[in-house]
């Protein structure tokens, strides 16, 4: 068996992959198996016993925006009874940032891969502040998940319908060159985003107001762009998972208590353990001590060769690594050391061009030591709350080791 | 009581990561126990109020808002007077280069590099080198403790793939100028070296610097190349590169005593190259020369005779490559001692060799009556004078055993000795001579060894007159005989399997550095490009993961 062959294999499936953004649509009209009772969410499967304080605060916001609770004390309730099933967003095509819940009458982002025929989705982004991904489910937070469901997403919809779609491959190409990174820093994207719908949204029959309110919310949040990118990303790791005899990482997601990897040629078997606490930086009045341990899909960037891997190319948020230039160069040359490819499409001016690492080898995360290094966001432990700040993770070094002898049992080289 | 101050500067834009760490350094200040930094968008501003840093002004989000809780009014006005200072400080982390923990990242980060210096522990050292062939590099492998077996594959695999593997155990080398290890600074000059690589190196690559002439290249082999189970690996792709290498005019090989089935390959490699070469392998009889081949008692010796040789240096007949057909030396010898001094002369030289009078049991000869490859006989030898005279005395055997080698196919040159004196047979240069010229009638070349002198009964000048009217080449003495014989035998055509590119030799080579951090110092105090790979053990030593890396990698089990 030549695995460095299996692994060039998935990688290029990867980097071929080219999802376009389609439409948005009800998660219950489009994500297969998607049901009333049924809540997707961020990271490896967990049950609501296990659930960390964002987590839970989103099912409970989900389950009273779909009507099945009333408050909190009955949405707890509900969810304890065993009546709802909760799978990972990654089980259904999905990726969702932070808590990453989606419920059936959310609507979701459509992409389509033209290259491997494949669809895959993500929750629209509600901004900064208290929102639900972070656990919030204030009446402030649903009345705002309700308006993007009910006018910004069929906005956004009706906008793509007359077009190909985004090539979400291309925009993220391009993104990169403007300074994103496309996992922490997702300005230039979401400026590009805005850029695509404008002319379309302002075409619309849509009262004058109501186009104003919709560019306004897409203008003013610099993560706009995040669920389209993470779903692309979705898409090109889908495409590079189940290459028999590839040992490249296809899903690195925490759901805020375990940190889960899915491995090519490994299967639909997570390796998980406890989740740890981003180091970083922390908004005004918060500290560690508030932190939850690190949760969300958001890493499927990092999986495909973006975010934390592409430092060298958003020097604008280099505090993150350490603050100079030099650190964000290091911190790509140092995942081009557990990465079996460079990438074709996208690639980074201060690396002269070189295409950003791209496909987690767990042998080489193993042999040397050295785990992917994740650019994140920064909950906070109790529900409601919100972002605290923003950093470094790096997964336990021990699902690694666990999926190497777990890859070495399943094709005769455990002894 | 604390005091809560804060400031406002209208259309001032910075990053959150940059205001993030504005807020860090504040809170860093004495007396300071809260501090916000933000653009004033109302997102911030709700951050703000809920940690009750929120001010009375009502900055815009286009405003950057910053805010201080201190013990005391001083503290606080201190805090915000230091924000520019702040915000325009740069870090002063170097521009450090980034430093790669795998070879293969070293590789990326210096592609034009040739060679992979390795001085990690002794277990490790056979998997980096490995690591290294199959990135297509050239290792100088300084570890030892590497095992024989581990060596045989790395040099079977570098052979295939044209790649020299300079160890293990390899202290020293000298490639395009640039000294590996504990090299010498010796200045460059027209002597190229081959050796185990140790002191031995080092002593004659001195010496030969003291002399006043200097280094093309000192290839290092490890000190088990010239045993049995690797057979010269290194030691014969060295040599080979030192043939093509135009620099090198004169090459040396020196060693610790060889094991004898191996020098042979070597010394023939040697004259391959047709250039002046001293040999001093510790344990070969010294003294003389063959061909190109000077022979060194000592290491200093060595030193002294390639200075030499590079000043003046001997002219060569450029000699025949055979291929098949007429290439052996047959030695039909009616002196057993003279027949044993050629086996003991010429075992390295000719290969192989067969005698019934053989030094080493690879040498015996499985049926005397049948010549095999180059053969030397002493016809004295009692299996041959059962029921006969001496052939000193009666030609008889001699001249029919001369008849057989005529015919022989693969016969090139026949030598023979002529010993005269009392006792011995009146004219055998004439008993011996229609035999002599029916060889020659061949092709074939022979020889004579004459050994008497101008009073002996048979009269010196006399046969050696016959003999050279039957077509011999007659030379008073074994010692010129055998100079004769082996300039006039062709060269075995010998190649290496797969060359060995002549560029590993370029000047200032490009290095990766694997292993202990002076070895890169050193390269790049001698100008040489150099990428230093942070090394540690593969899965921090766990020896089942260790096991499972390895067999996945298909370098073992």
């Amino acid at each position: 068996m030549d695995i460095d062959k299996a692994n060039q294999t998935a990688a290029e499936r990867m980097m071929e992959s080219r999802p376009m953004l389609r439409g948005v649509a009800p998660a219950k009209d489009v994500i297969p198996g998607m049901d009333g009772r049924l809540l997707l969410h961020a990271g490896p499967p967990i049950a609501w016993d296990r659930m960390s304080g964002p987590l839970r605060g989103a099912i409970i916001g989900a389950l009273i925006f779909e009507g099945l609770a009333k408050d909190d004390v009955s949405a707890s309730a509900l969810a304890a009874s065993g009546e709802i099933r909760f799978e990972p967003c990654h089980h259904h095509g999905a990726a969702g940032p932070m808590a990453g819940v989606i419920s059936a009458s959310m609507m979701v982002y459509v992409l389509e891969d033209v290259t491997h025929d494949r669809k895959t989705f993500s929750n629209l982004n509600e901004g900064y502040g208290k929102v639900l991904r972070y656990g919030a489910y204030s009446d402030e937070v649903l009345q705002r998940l309700r308006w993007m469901n009910e006018t910004l997403g069929p906005a956004i919809d009706a906008a793509l319908a007359g077009t190909d779609g985004l090539d979400m491959r291309a925009t993220i190409a391009e993104a990169l060159h403007m300074g994103d990174e496309g996992h922490n820093r997702n300005k230039a994207g979401s400026l590009l985003f805005l850029r695509f719908l404008a002319p379309r949204v302002a075409a619309a029959k849509l009262p004058e107001a109501t186009k104003t309110e919709i560019l306004q919310f897409i203008g003013d949040n610099p993560l706009s762009i995040l669920n389209p990118v993470m779903a692309a990303c979705k898409a090109m790791t889908a495409a590079g998972h189940g290459v028999e005899g590839s040992t490249v990482v296809t899903t690195l997601a925490r759901n805020g208590t375990d940190f889960g990897i899915r491995v090519s040629g490994l299967g639909d078997r997570w390796f998980t353990a406890p989740a740890a606490v981003p180091v970083g930086l922390y908004f005004p009045g918060f500290t560690e001590a508030d932190a939850n341990p690190d949760i969300g899909d958001s890493a499927i960037t990092e999986t495909a060769g973006i975010g934390g891997f592409a430092m060298a190319t958003a020097p604008a948020i280099v505090t993150f690594v350490g603050g100079s230039p030099a650190d964000a160069m290091n911190a790509t040359l140092e995942m081009y050391e557990i990465t079996v490819a460079e990438h074709k499409i996208f690639n980074m001016p201060p690396l002269d061009f070189r295409g950003t690492p791209t496909g987690i080898d767990i042998r080489k995360v193993v042999e040397l030591g050295t785990t992917p290094r994740i650019n994140t966001g920064i909950a906070h432990r109790e529900p409601g709350v919100g972002q605290v700040g923003a950093g470094l993770v790096r997964p336990p070094m021990a699902i690694f080791e666990e999926a190497l002898v777990a890859f070495a049992e399943k094709y005769g080289m455990a002894e | 009581m604390s005091v809560t101050l804060s400031q406002v500067r209208k259309g001032a834009y910075y990053d959150s990561v940059v205001l993030m760490q504005l807020q860090r350094a504040l809170l860093a200040l004495p007396g300071i126990s809260d501090a916000g930094a933000v653009m004033a968008t109302p997102v911030n501003l709700e951050l703000l109020e809920a940690s009750e840093l929120r001010p009375g002004e009502q900055p815009g989000p286009d405003d950057l808002l910053i805010v201080v809780r201190a013990d005391d009014q001083e503290a606080a006005q201190n805090a915000l007077a230091q924000v520019d200072e702040l915000l325009s400080r740069r870090r002063t982390a170097p521009q450090g280069t980034f430093r790669p923990k795998s070879l293969e990242a070293a590789v990326r980060q210096l592609p034009d590099a040739a060679w992979v210096l390795v001085s990690v522990p002794g277990r490790f050292a056979a998997g980096v080198a490995q690591e290294a062939l199959r990135l297509g590099k050239n290792v100088f492998l300084y570890s030892d403790n590497v095992s024989v077996q581990d060596e045989v594959d790395l040099k079977r695999r570098a052979a295939d793939l044209g790649r020299l593997i300079m160890g293990p155990d390899c202290g020293t080398a000298i490639i395009g100028g640039v000294g590996f290890g504990f090299a010498n600074r010796v200045r460059r000059g027209p002597i190229g070296l081959v050796g185990a690589s140790g002191t031995g190196l080092q002593a004659v690559t001195s010496s030969i610097d003291t002399l006043g002439s200097g280094i093309s290249q000192a290839i290092g082999t490890g000190g088990r190349d010239l045993h049995t189970e690797i057979a010269a690996g290194t030691t014969l792709q060295a040599i080979d590169l030192l043939r093509r290498d135009p620099d090198t005019r004169v090459i040396v090989i020196v060693s610790k005593p060889p094991s004898p089935e191996v020098v042979g390959p070597v010394v023939a490699a040697a004259m391959a190259t047709g250039k002046p070469t001293v040999v001093n392998l510790i344990g070969l009889p010294a003294g003389g020369h063959v061909r190109n081949l000077h022979f060194a008692a000592t290491l200093e010796d060595a030193a002294a005779l390639a200075v030499r040789l590079s000043e003046d240096p001997p002219t060569l007949e450029p000699a025949q490559v055979a291929s098949g057909g007429r290439r052996f030396l047959r030695g039909l010898f009616s002196g057993g001692t003279l027949a044993y001094e050629t086996v003991l002369r010429l075992q390295y030289v000719l290969q192989p060799l067969f005698s019934n009078v053989a030094i080493h049991p690879w040498q015996a000869l499985t049926d005397p009556l049948r010549s095999q490859a180059h053969t030397v006989l002493d016809l004295g030898a009692d299996t041959f004078t059962v029921g006969r005279l001496h052939p000193m005395m009666d030609n008889d055997l001699r001249v029919r055993r001369l008849r057989q080698e005529a015919e022989d196919p693969e016969t090139s040159v026949i030598l023979l000795d002529l010993v005269l004196g009392e006792g011995a047979h009146p004219d055998p240069a004439s008993e011996l001579a229609p035999a002599i010229r029916q060889a020659g009638g061949h092709g074939i070349q022979t020889v004579v060894a004459v050994i008497g002198t101008e009073s002996d009964p048979q009269t010196l000048a006399e046969q050696v007159a016959t003999l050279e009217r039957s077509g011999a080449t007659v030379k008073i003495g074994l010692e010129a005989a055998l100079e004769t014989v082996v300039a006039a035998l062709p060269l075995e055509a010998r190649s290496i399997p797969v060359e060995v590119p002549l560029s590993v030799l370029d000047e200032t080579p490009a290095t990766i550095n694997v292993g202990l951090e002076g070895f890169a110092e050193s390269l790049a105090a001698q100008n040489a490009h150099v990428v230093h790979v942070d090394w540690r053990p593969p899965a921090g030593g766990d020896e089942r993961l260790m096991g499972i890396l390895a067999r996945m990698k298909g370098t073992q089990g």
